[in-house]
């Protein structure tokens, strides 16, 4: 009932903000941060509850229901989910952005990202992944810059492809094994059972059953890999980014591209295990690519949210890349586990990181008055100190320096990954090395050098921002401390989806 | 019992509004609104007592009309015959809402309104093939008048054009009755009977293209389907609500109820042609739709990308098939009602315009945001958002076809893509302003008829993707008559 509750609150909410004409600006926005620490309180009661589960059957005789679970690893999400959204909120009512409509929107997408990371069954976690593309569309076309009406019709045509093709996999799936229920997938695909479903079921193609689960495997990775985005899949991604509003763009970044890492992980990487030796190569030199093309083309970047987002590409390549050499390997289960429990971490701490980081940016942009150039910025330190020490710190955590949350995770992916897939992982840390490059040139080149006229009046931050900065700042220092405060939550998970993946004969 | 009220509320409410005198003619959208609730509330009623007692005997009429011929009055009230009958209904409520500031001549309209209501109703409950057919001519009429009186953009020419279509498709679904009932042994036009009749298959191989393309023209097949976007944007805005809410889908009814169980091997043999025909009216809908400028047209061109989905599935023939076909028309039914409510009243009334480039300029989403926000809801449903009425049509639809044409699945995905496209498209210019610019001038906000309307549609749109399970038991009950046995028992 509590989970049911994460679901209806946010949508009640939404319709509730929607239905009341003639509230003022000033009274919604205290209105909708009030809305939105409900749902912060609701996971917190969740993470106390020891099964929370809710289900509702959708179209019985095809075995198809709205179920929903939480585990250790999604109430994580969940956590990151209701938080981001709350951080969002508040930024929006700070940066004066946003009405009624936009709030409700923000509300109904928050609402959906819940589903997608508890549904155990394709049907309700379809319903919540492509529900979330409505206000992210309008979110962007509406309260978006000069080029959100192209990039935000970009984004949804892709993404709409992208997860048609996805449908029609697990549609193949369906059809042939008769359900499309997450675990019982998973358990046939253990039992190595799934590639003769689907051959016997598509006899008349003539196709063999590895070939037919190969094609629904890359059917259903195309819709993640938009969503994340994997290269070369990534190209609605930087004007999107660049064009939202700073508050869609953490909610974005911060929440949306996880929800590809999360099904990459959780989902296709169980279900289509049988296949996998075939296909991580592939994946393997995909996630190469994101790694380094989302680097180099951060350091050929003038604009700073084009390079966050492309730092966003370069950071979630790495997720892949520990996914990918999960699935090459096949025997190795403790560094695989050190894989699997670093893609969690970088996907949770990437998304307060980059929530941070934009946050900064949508300051500096309110501040100059809609420019955020490279070279627009110089010398802020003088003037704005204590911005330039928490944007610095998130500049850093970012880099992936040890004692901050950013290390954690990317260190126990490449301590896994050397493992599996030695050259990739060597190939990857020049990423790292660039990642690097960018984010201090990003950080010389608005906080050090000579100050320009136009901001020698610049007030450091108020004490509203430097509220919106704690929670972010503590929850990237305090997992960079200790890891093992998220490790706890996952590490059952962990061993359950290694055993889905490695079955001992 | 229940379900003859139907039938009955609106026959009777087409003749209270004819008597009407001239002086309270606005009484006659009274009238027409209790006429259609009564029936609205009477099949939503029968669907609720058919559900909590699916076992019990259907509630059917059978008497003798004319003896001569073995001519009955046959009327039945199974599952399927109910769902669509709650269709029409709910979609005749929000069309007399949406009609309802008619100035001129309102009691022919809502007359000629009523009638065709009335003959859906019946073509809906009929059991006898002739019946059927007579309630199917019918509805041509007030059709035509409705298009030719009340219409808009190109009237003339596209009244005489659907009246034309309609009456040729009339005359192919006659030529396949009577082959049947001759070969039959002209005693009996009972569906039931007729369908239990063996005919060599040398016949139903030429009879059954005969009898279903008769039918499906109605249904907005390709390459049959130019009536449908002409004949939608000249019809006044109930007529267009009508026309692809229900009256198509009295075309793929047929197709379903008559066609395909009288001649099940013709059907065998002819199906990978109505399925090609059937994907290439979803994939040519969606792109004639992307390259319109009038927003009716859009619509219109969606109806028939949408209308394909539902021949699929009957080509599937499959259980599942056919279920999402049904699905599929009242899926479509609501959401078309509602796409042409917004675009062709709401929105016409206050801008007087349809073409998207200019109502890009009238910065609807501030102007209108009621219409806006309905409007955005209503794309959503249009291009099967998970959530949505279509998406559960169009997943039991492909579904079905799995086993039947593997291949012609992704071209169907090719076609959903396109659809997402052309349904943004037309919200993007329809009711975004260009640059983000807050200038508008207010127009006059939804009414409370509009507003009710518009709320019924949706509501019903959303129950029906977020739980299902009703209706398919209420289709299901339907397909387990004996009727379809002979194509269904296929392996």
């Amino acid at each position: 009932m509590l989970l049911l509750s994460l679901y209806l609150f946010p949508l009640l909410a939404a319709i509730l903000l929607g239905i009341r004409p003639g509230m003022d600006r000033g009274f919604a926005s205290r209105f909708v941060t009030l809305l939105a620490v409900v749902p912060v309180v609701i996971v917190a009661a969740i993470g106390f509850q020891t099964d929370a589960s809710w289900s509702l059957p959708w179209l019985p005789d095809a075995g198809m229901n709205l179920a929903f679970h939480v585990d250790g690893t999604s109430w994580l999400f969940l956590l990151l989910t209701v938080l981001i959204t709350l951080f969002a909120v508040a930024v929006s009512v700070s940066l004066k952005i946003g009405d009624r409509a936009y709030f409700a929107l923000i509300l109904v997408m928050e609402s959906m990202l819940c589903g997608v990371f508890t549904a155990t069954h394709f049907i309700p976690w379809f319903l919540c992944w492509e529900m979330t593309l409505i206000p992210a569309y309008l979110l962007i076309r509406l309260w978006g810059g000069k080029g959100a009406p192209r990039a935000a019709l970009r984004f949804f045509v892709i993404t709409l492809a992208g997860g048609v093709c996805m449908l029609l996999g697990f549609l193949v799936l369906q059809w042939s094994v008769g359900t499309m229920d997450f675990a019982e997938l998973s358990q046939l695909a253990a039992k190595r059972e799934l590639a003769a479903c689907l051959a016997k079921s598509f006899d008349a193609t003539g196709l063999g059953g590895h070939t037919l689960l190969t094609v629904a495997a890359v059917a259903v990775f195309l819709g993640l890999a938009v969503k994340i985005p994997v290269v070369p899949f990534h190209a609605w991604l930087p004007a999107v980014y660049a064009e939202a509003p700073t508050p869609v763009t953490v909610l974005l970044t911060g929440i949306l591209s996880k929800m590809g890492v999360y099904a990459l992980l959780r989902i296709f990487l169980p279900i289509f295990s049988e296949v996998m030796p075939g296909f991580a190569p592939w994946l393997t030199a995909l996630a190469v690519a994101t790694v380094l093309l989302g680097a180099f083309a951060a350091l050929a970047q003038k604009d700073l949210k084009r390079i966050l987002a492309y730092s966003s590409v370069n950071h979630l390549g790495y997720c892949v890349l520990a996914v990918a050499a999960v699935a090459a390997s096949r025997t190795d289960r403790e560094e695989a586990a050190s894989a699997v429990s670093g893609v969690v971490l970088q996907a949770i701490n990437h998304g307060i990181i980059a929530s941070v980081l934009f946050f900064s940016v949508g300051i500096l942009e309110s501040r100059s008055g809609g420019s955020r150039g490279l070279d627009d910025f110089g010398g802020l330190r003088a003037r704005m100190p204590v911005f330039a020490g928490l944007m610095g710190l998130a500049l850093f955590a970012s880099l992936g320096l040890p004692g901050l949350s950013g290390f954690v995770g990317e260190f126990l992916i490449f301590n896994g990954v050397f493992g599996l897939v030695p050259w990739s992982a060597a190939i990857c840390v020049t990423g790292l090395l660039l990642s690097a490059v960018f984010l201090l040139r990003m950080n010389r080149k608005v906080f050090q050098g000579p100050l320009p006229f136009a901001m020698a009046k610049w007030s450091d931050l108020t004490l509203g921002e430097r509220c919106l900065f704690v929670p972010g700042i503590a929850l990237i220092v305090v997992p960079g401390l200790w890891p093992q405060a998220l490790l706890q939550f996952t590490n059952a998970d962990t061993i359950r989806l290694l055993e889905l993946l490695r079955p001992i004969p | 019992m229940t379900a003859a009220w139907t039938l009955i509320s609106a026959f009777v409410g087409a003749l209270l509004v004819l008597l009407l005198p001239a002086r309270s003619a606005g009484l006659s959208r009274v009238i027409a609104l209790v006429a259609s609730l009564v029936g609205a509330v009477a099949a939503g009623a029968a669907c609720w007592a058919r559900l909590q007692h699916p076992s019990a005997a259907v509630w059917s009429l059978d008497r003798a009309w004319i003896p001569s011929l073995g001519v009955r009055f046959h009327l039945a009230a199974d599952g399927l015959s109910l769902t669509l009958l709650l269709l029409t209904g709910i979609v005749a409520v929000a069309g007399v809402l949406f009609s309802w500031n008619v100035e001129e001549r309102p009691r022919a309209f809502f007359a000629f309104f009523l009638t065709i209501i009335g003959g859906v109703f019946g073509v809906f409950l009929s059991r006898d093939a002739f019946l059927l057919f007579a309630f199917y001519e019918i509805v041509i009429l007030p059709k035509y008048m409705l298009i030719s009186i009340w219409g808009s953009t190109n009237r003339e020419y596209g009244a005489m054009k659907l009246t034309m279509y309609s009456i040729g498709s009339s005359a192919l679904v006659l030529v396949g009755l009577l082959v049947a009932y001759a070969a039959s042994g002209g005693t009996s036009f009972d569906i039931a009977h007729l369908a239990a009749t063996s005919y060599p298959a040398s016949l139903q191989a030429w009879a059954f293209p005969i009898l279903f393309v008769g039918f499906a023209v109605l249904a907005g097949m390709w390459p049959f389907h130019t009536w449908a976007p002409t004949g939608h944007v000249a019809a006044p805005t109930a007529a267009s609500m009508l026309l692809a809410g229900v009256v198509m889908k009295l075309g793929a009814f047929g197709a379903l109820c008559v066609a395909m169980p009288l001649f099940p091997q013709g059907f065998e043999l002819w199906k990978p042609v109505i399925a090609g025909l059937a994907v290439v009216g979803v994939v040519y809908g969606a792109l004639a739709a992307l390259a319109q400028r009038d927003l009716k047209f859009v619509i219109g061109y969606s109806s028939v990308s949408h209308m394909g989905f539902v021949l699929l599935g009957l080509a599937a023939g499959t259980h599942w098939g056919l279920r999402g076909a049904v699905l599929q028309m009242i899926s479509h039914g609501v959401i078309a009602g509602l796409l042409f409510g917004i675009a062709g009243r709401v929105v016409y009334e206050r801008t007087h315009t349809r073409d998207m480039m200019e109502l890009q300029g009238f910065n609807l989403r501030r102007a209108l945001p009621g219409a806006a926000i309905a409007f955005t809801l209503a794309t959503a449903a249009s291009m099967g958002v998970p959530g949505f009425s279509g998406f559960v049509a169009e997943i039991s639809v492909v579904i079905g076809l799995w086993p039947q044409f593997p291949w012609l699945v992704p071209l169907i995905g090719i076609g959903i893509i396109i659809t997402g496209a052309f349904s943004l498209r037309a919200l993007h210019k329809a009711f975004f302003p260009a640059a983000n610019s807050s200038a508008f001038t207010a127009l006059p906000p939804l009414t409370w008829p509009e507003f009710s309307a518009i709320t019924l549609l949706l509501v019903v749109s959303l129950a029906i993707g977020i739980y299902p399970q009703p209706w398919m038991a209420l289709i299901d009950d339907g397909l387990r008559s004996p009727v379809f046995h002979s194509i269904l028992s296929k392996p």
